[in-house]
């Protein structure tokens, strides 16, 4: 039995560097893409350029020639025509659900759908091939505005559906009787002088989740289980999924997610490529991987965002908030992501965010069209929401002429007020809105700043100053597995873990939660070294095989400390009942008299003792044990928590424009967010200052757009704008902490936080920059040209529209059109 | 990245490379520093069964006093020019602008020759050689010529050098005791420019005796902003004459449309950042 390393009692809170950094930065690591088994094969999709259109023939025969090439299939080819895509969230019982195919056979619904798979001896001759297959379309009117979609007599993206309708999914407080009717707030405001209306449509662009490690897939048929590596947030899904989707048994496949390099949400899918991999493994019992390029990535996994909010709030004179009705409609793309359709739908829950809105209604169109689908993206549904909120809560504000934080803290759920049941039925366990505004206020100087800005506007200076407000929470943690199943989601919310005590002390654990970037093997180690009073270096966490970790249910919605790291917490507690057990039998005192302490297991009131190495010993020896115990310390725990976790902050911007160019530039950012206890710092300021750059992002830099013909074109980082950190300034970031009642570690999710609040809090803080010209909204992003041409009609100038239909020089291309290269390049 | 096949060569001397590009046809590409190139191979927007790439041809690279020019090698990366001496003391307008270009990874691998061979519109150092007078050093079969600035951008990535041909130096004029400014304005830190102005002005107690304006991405080539030139000259360099100037920056140009900026916002920042660029250059 070893140690090697004094015991620590205090890993919670400790800013811990993260133990996985190294391998990960150096790349000296495995990523999907550097596993090639002996043999491996490799694919090539040939997708469509076109959005809408009928294949009218395709020929493989130059592609099958081409060197090294092993086939060339169609979905007819390889028999999986019938073969459907899941989604796990039907939203209504007859919601509209096309079956998206591994490969499009008749029709083709977005530009970057796959039509055709080379398959090939190295991935450069899968992809000199693709070029050579030849394939015919008949091109049909693509379906891309919404509301167009929806109106009577539109093209129709899937005929045989009828509609453009996926399915309308409404919660009414008063209805569901945990609130008051909408539609009689209304009525009432507008009968009553002392009360007021106030209209507003905010849309919510199109973004692309951009992870930085490309999805790939790798398919092993060759053993007793087939092995699959994927690039996934989540193994666990992908292996049940790849069962419901090809049939293959459960127990004959072992899905493995190595390192993967980021995901937001973005490879929370079951993609066409990884049931190919499956499918062509099988058929030709031969390893092979699928890896795409950067462009294949933009174009081709699912998107996030894309909303029209019509938002109606009613309100008092005296800025007490009656009432919010919320209309959406959501874009789908062609097809149903796995979750696609329930993304809006959490934000239903999130639009009345820390107010105490009597009334709430939610109602949201889903909508078919022929873009590339959408699915969850990093906050899904609450960044919307939140940005609905605090934008209209803004325009009340000035509407009432009344200081936007003075009128939240009018409307807020105050600290005494906890548990507060809010008015789409959730109980918030905890929060303090007060202390994190006061500290972020503080930080910030907002009274300092007002003033600075009261005198640029007086001076007319060129450079005005707009100050932004977010006041947001949000819910994660997902989720109560009962609440899931009432809204007919696929799946539970619950996580597994397992705790191995090895023969030498040291500890193996097992997480149903598999990371990807977000550091869980250091924060869950802290958790273990402090419950089971071992060395942080004693501690190793596994994870994402399920050949190792059997049960899970993986990572997303800010769910791994709170569900996944509370599931350890359970098994540790497991493990210490055994070695208490066992401790009380060796040292031969009574249970009721064994403390536990730091590691050390003590007979009370004596020095007798045993560490908890050395009962991990002791049960491996199994020379001595209890005669109603089994001899091992090793415990399981599945853990379904009983509520979501409501993180919450206070946002603040401090945005310059300059008014002549229209320029934007974020000066300060300051932020005090509250998420429960903490269990490493460090952690958590890189999770709130990357939401924060994401978030950021929507509101300043990302807009994925298509043009008339539904081409995306801006589908390469030359002209998708991310930001760099030159972009960015050192953010001002910091915690509160009103520990959560609902689980044993008072902790909640920080994943999503940054992304969550700091959009509305930019783009509050561009408009209030710019109010006192007249101008009343800018569209996200705010870019320098909408920003000008917002000034210009306020000024009564008229501009031409903001083409965004259009290439932007950018990186390597320069003013070179992929979509449509000319002069230079041939 | 999975280009197209090609073949490589990588020739020692600027003779070896012209007779490379002769046998190779007109399917050979030359690689400079490779960072225009090596995306469009990427994305197969072109497939040269060719590549002949200068890296090899160590005189290609050099910086140097010539008489009262500065000759820069075509493959000399921005990295280099941005902090030369030479180019800083006697073209300081050019180490300014180049220092706009990207970001450091690509300016340690991007070149000057590279980059005004390519000529895109959009490229920050076309309208410096342009409003400097730079001129061209052109290898052929037949020898070298040299072109002017003027006659050097043709079009939309289009330039006087003829197939078979190597842009082997770019000469500028000593500019020594001038004031200057790039000004640049983009979406992003290291983004290319929506539009930006470049101005070098030599002044005379506290007039403008002579001025050089050029605007990158006004246009499908560089362009000599002459209007704005004639309007500066002989003016005390005060913020009045800046605007009015700057009233001149459109005259001549065909502001392209695109997604950053539609052409009246792209006209509109021309005639601002003139007027800021030229009260930055006056100090
Ligand atoms: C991310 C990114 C951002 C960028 N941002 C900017 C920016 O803000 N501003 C800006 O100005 N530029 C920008 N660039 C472009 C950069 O300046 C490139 O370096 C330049 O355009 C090309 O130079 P190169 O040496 O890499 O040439 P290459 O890519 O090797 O070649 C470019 C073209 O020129 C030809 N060529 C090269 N050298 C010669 C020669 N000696 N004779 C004849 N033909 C030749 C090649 O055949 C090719 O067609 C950016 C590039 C990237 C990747």
């Amino acid at each position: 039995m070893t140690t090697t390393a004094e015991p620590t009692t205090t890993e919670l809170g400790k800013a811990r560097t993260r133990k996985e950094d190294a391998r990960l930065i150096t790349g000296r690591t495995r990523f999907t893409d550097s596993i090639t088994p002996h043999g491996t094969l490799h694919l090539h999709v040939v997708r469509s350029p076109i959005a809408h259109a009928t294949i009218t023939s395709v020929d493989k025969s130059a592609a099958e020639a081409s060197p090294g090439v092993i086939g060339v299939f169609t979905a007819a080819d390889l028999g999986v025509e019938a073969v459907g895509l899941p989604c796990a969230w039907p939203i209504t019982p007859d919601m509209k659900a096309p079956q998206r195919p591994l490969l499009a056979s008749s029709t083709v619904h977005f530009a970057g759908e796959g039509v055709v798979v080379v398959v090939a001896r190295t991935a450069a001759e899968a992809r000199d091939a693709g070029d050579l297959v030849e394939i015919d379309y008949d091109a049909l009117e693509p379906v891309l505005d919404m509301e167009a979609a929806l109106a009577e007599g539109a093209t129709l993206v899937h005929p045989d559906l009828g509609t453009n309708e996926n399915a309308t999914w409404v919660f009414d407080s008063g209805a569901a009787g945990t609130g008051a009717s909408v539609d009689e707030a209304i009525a009432a405001a507008e009968a009553d002088p002392d009360s007021i209306v106030l209209r507003r449509r905010f849309r919510q662009q199109r973004l692309i989740p951009a992870f930085m490690e490309p999805r790939s897939c790798v398919v092993d048929p060759t053993g007793e289980q087939i092995t699959v590596w994927a690039a996934t947030q989540v193994p666990h899904i992908l292996r049940t999924m790849t069962t419901v989707t090809l049939g293959v048994p459960e127990s004959k496949l072992r899905v493995i997610a190595p390192d993967v390099g980021g995901g937001f949400g973005g490879k929370i899918g079951v993609l066409p490529e990884e049931m190919l991999c499956v499918a062509i493994a099988q058929r030709l019992g031969k390893p092979v991987k699928w890896t795409e390029t950067r462009s294949e990535s933009l174009l081709a996994a699912h998107h996030g965002r894309d909303q029209i909010q019509d938002l109606t709030i009613t309100a008092k004179k005296d800025g007490t908030v009656t009432g919010l009705d919320v209309h959406l409609l959501a874009d789908m793309g062609a097809y149903l992501g796995l979750v696609g359709p329930g993304v809006p739908i959490l934000g239903a829950f999130m639009f009345n965010a820390i107010y105490k809105i009597p009334a709430l209604k939610f109602t949201c169109t889903n909508v078919f069209t022929t873009k590339t689908l959408t699915d969850a993206y990093r906050g899904a549904g609450r960044p919307e929401a939140t940005f609905g909120i605090e934008r209209i809560m803004d325009e009340l504000a000035v509407e009432l002429g009344r200081d936007p934080m003075d009128l939240r803290k009018q409307n807020w759920i105050t600290h005494e007020e906890f548990p507060f049941t809010t008015v789409v039925g959730l109980t918030y366990d905890s929060g303090n809105y007060e202390q994190a505004t006061d500290q972020a206020m503080a930080t910030f100087d907002y009274a300092g700043l007002r003033r600075e800005q009261e005198e640029r506007r007086a001076r007319g200076d060129k450079v005005q100053l707009g100050i932004g407000i977010s006041t947001f929470t949000e819910m994660c943690g997902l989720a109560p597995s009962r609440v899931l199943g009432s809204l007919a989601y696929g799946a539970g919310g619950w996580e597994a873990a397992s705790i191995r005590m090895l023969a030498t002390g040291k500890v193996e654990v097992i997480t149903g939660a598999s990371a990807h970037g977000q550091g869980h093997e250091t924060a869950f180690s802290q958790i273990v070294a402090d419950q089971l009073g071992v060395p942080f270096e004693d501690v190793e966490i596994l994870h994402g095989d399920t050949q190792i970790s059997p049960k899970g249910l993986d990572t997303y919605g800010s769910r791994s400390l709170v569900v996944g790291g509370i599931a350890i917490v359970k098994a540790a507690e497991k493990v210490v009942a055994k070695a208490k057990k066992l401790a009380a039998h060796l040292l031969e005192a009574s249970e009721d008299d064994i403390e536990f302490n730091a590691g050390q297991f003590t007979v009370r009131g004596t020095d007798k003792g045993k560490a908890i190495q050395e009962l991990a010993f002791a049960a491996f020896m199994a020379h001595d044990y209890p005669e109603d115990m089994e001899p091992s310390l090793d415990s399981d725990a599945v853990y379904d928590p009983e509520n979501f976790s409501f993180p919450h902050g206070t946002h603040l911007a401090a945005m310059e424009i300059d008014t002549e160019t229209g320029k934007v530039s974020l000066r300060r950012y300051v932020c005090v967010d509250d998420i429960g206890n903490v269990v490493n710092p460090l952690i958590v300021e890189g999770q709130v200052h990357g939401g924060l750059a994401q978030g950021i992002a929507q509101a300043l830099f990302e807009e994925a757009n298509y043009d008339d013909q539904g081409t995306l074109v801006n589908g390469t980082f030359v002209d998708y704008t991310l930001p760099s950190a030159a972009d960015l300034p050192s953010f001002e970031s910091s915690t509160v902490s009103t520990p959560a009642t609902s689980n044993p570690l008072g902790v909640k999710g920080v994943g999503e936080a940054g992304t969550i609040a700091s959009t509305p809090a930019i783009v509050n803080g561009v408009i209030d920059a710019l109010r006192h010209l007249g101008v009343t909204n800018v569209e996200m992003p705010t870019t320098s040209q909408r920003v000008w041409r917002a000034i210009q009609e306020a000024k009564g100038n008229s501009t031409q529209e903001t083409p965004i239909d259009t290439h932007s020089p950018g990186a390597g291309l320069g003013s070179i059109d992929p979509n449509n290269p000319q002069g230079e390049v041939q | 990245m999975i280009p197209a096949k090609f073949d490589y060569v990588r020739p020692s001397s600027v003779e070896e490379a012209v007779t490379a590009l002769r046998d190779a046809g007109e399917d050979a590409k030359i690689l400079a520093g490779g960072q225009s190139l090596l995306p469009v191979l990427r994305l197969r927007l072109a497939a040269p069964s060719v590549i002949i790439d200068l890296g090899g041809i160590a005189d290609l690279r050099r910086i140097s006093e010539d008489g009262d020019r500065i000759a820069i090698g075509a493959m000399a990366p921005h990295h280099d020019v941005m902090r030369d001496d030479l180019v800083k003391q006697h073209v300081t307008l050019l180490s300014q602008a180049t220092a706009t270009v990207a970001d450091p990874q690509v300016r340690h691998r991007g070149t000057l020759g590279g980059a005004l061979a390519h000529a895109d519109p959009a490229g920050d150092l076309g309208a410096v050689a342009l409003a400097l007078d730079a001129e061209f050093v052109i290898a052929g079969a037949s020898g070298t010529r040299t072109v002017g600035a003027s006659e050097f951008f043709v079009d939309y990535f289009t330039t006087a050098i003829g197939e078979g041909e190597i842009l082997t130096q770019v000469r500028f004029p000593k500019y020594t005791g001038w004031t200057s400014h790039y000004e640049k304005f983009n979406r992003t830190a290291q983004a290319w420019s929506m539009c930006a102005v470049a101005v070098a002005l030599r002044l005379d107690g506290g007039s403008i005796a002579e001025a050089r304006v050029g605007l990158t991405n006004m246009g499908t080539t560089p362009i000599r902003a002459s209007g704005v030139e004639a309007a500066l000259v002989g003016q005390q360099a005060s913020a009045d004459a800046a605007r009015a100037a700057a009233e001149h920056a459109t005259e001549g140009t065909a502001a392209p449309s695109d997604a950053d900026a539609a052409a009246d916002y792209r006209e509109h920042l021309a005639r601002v950042l003139t007027g800021r660029a030229v009260l930055a250059a006056a100090g």
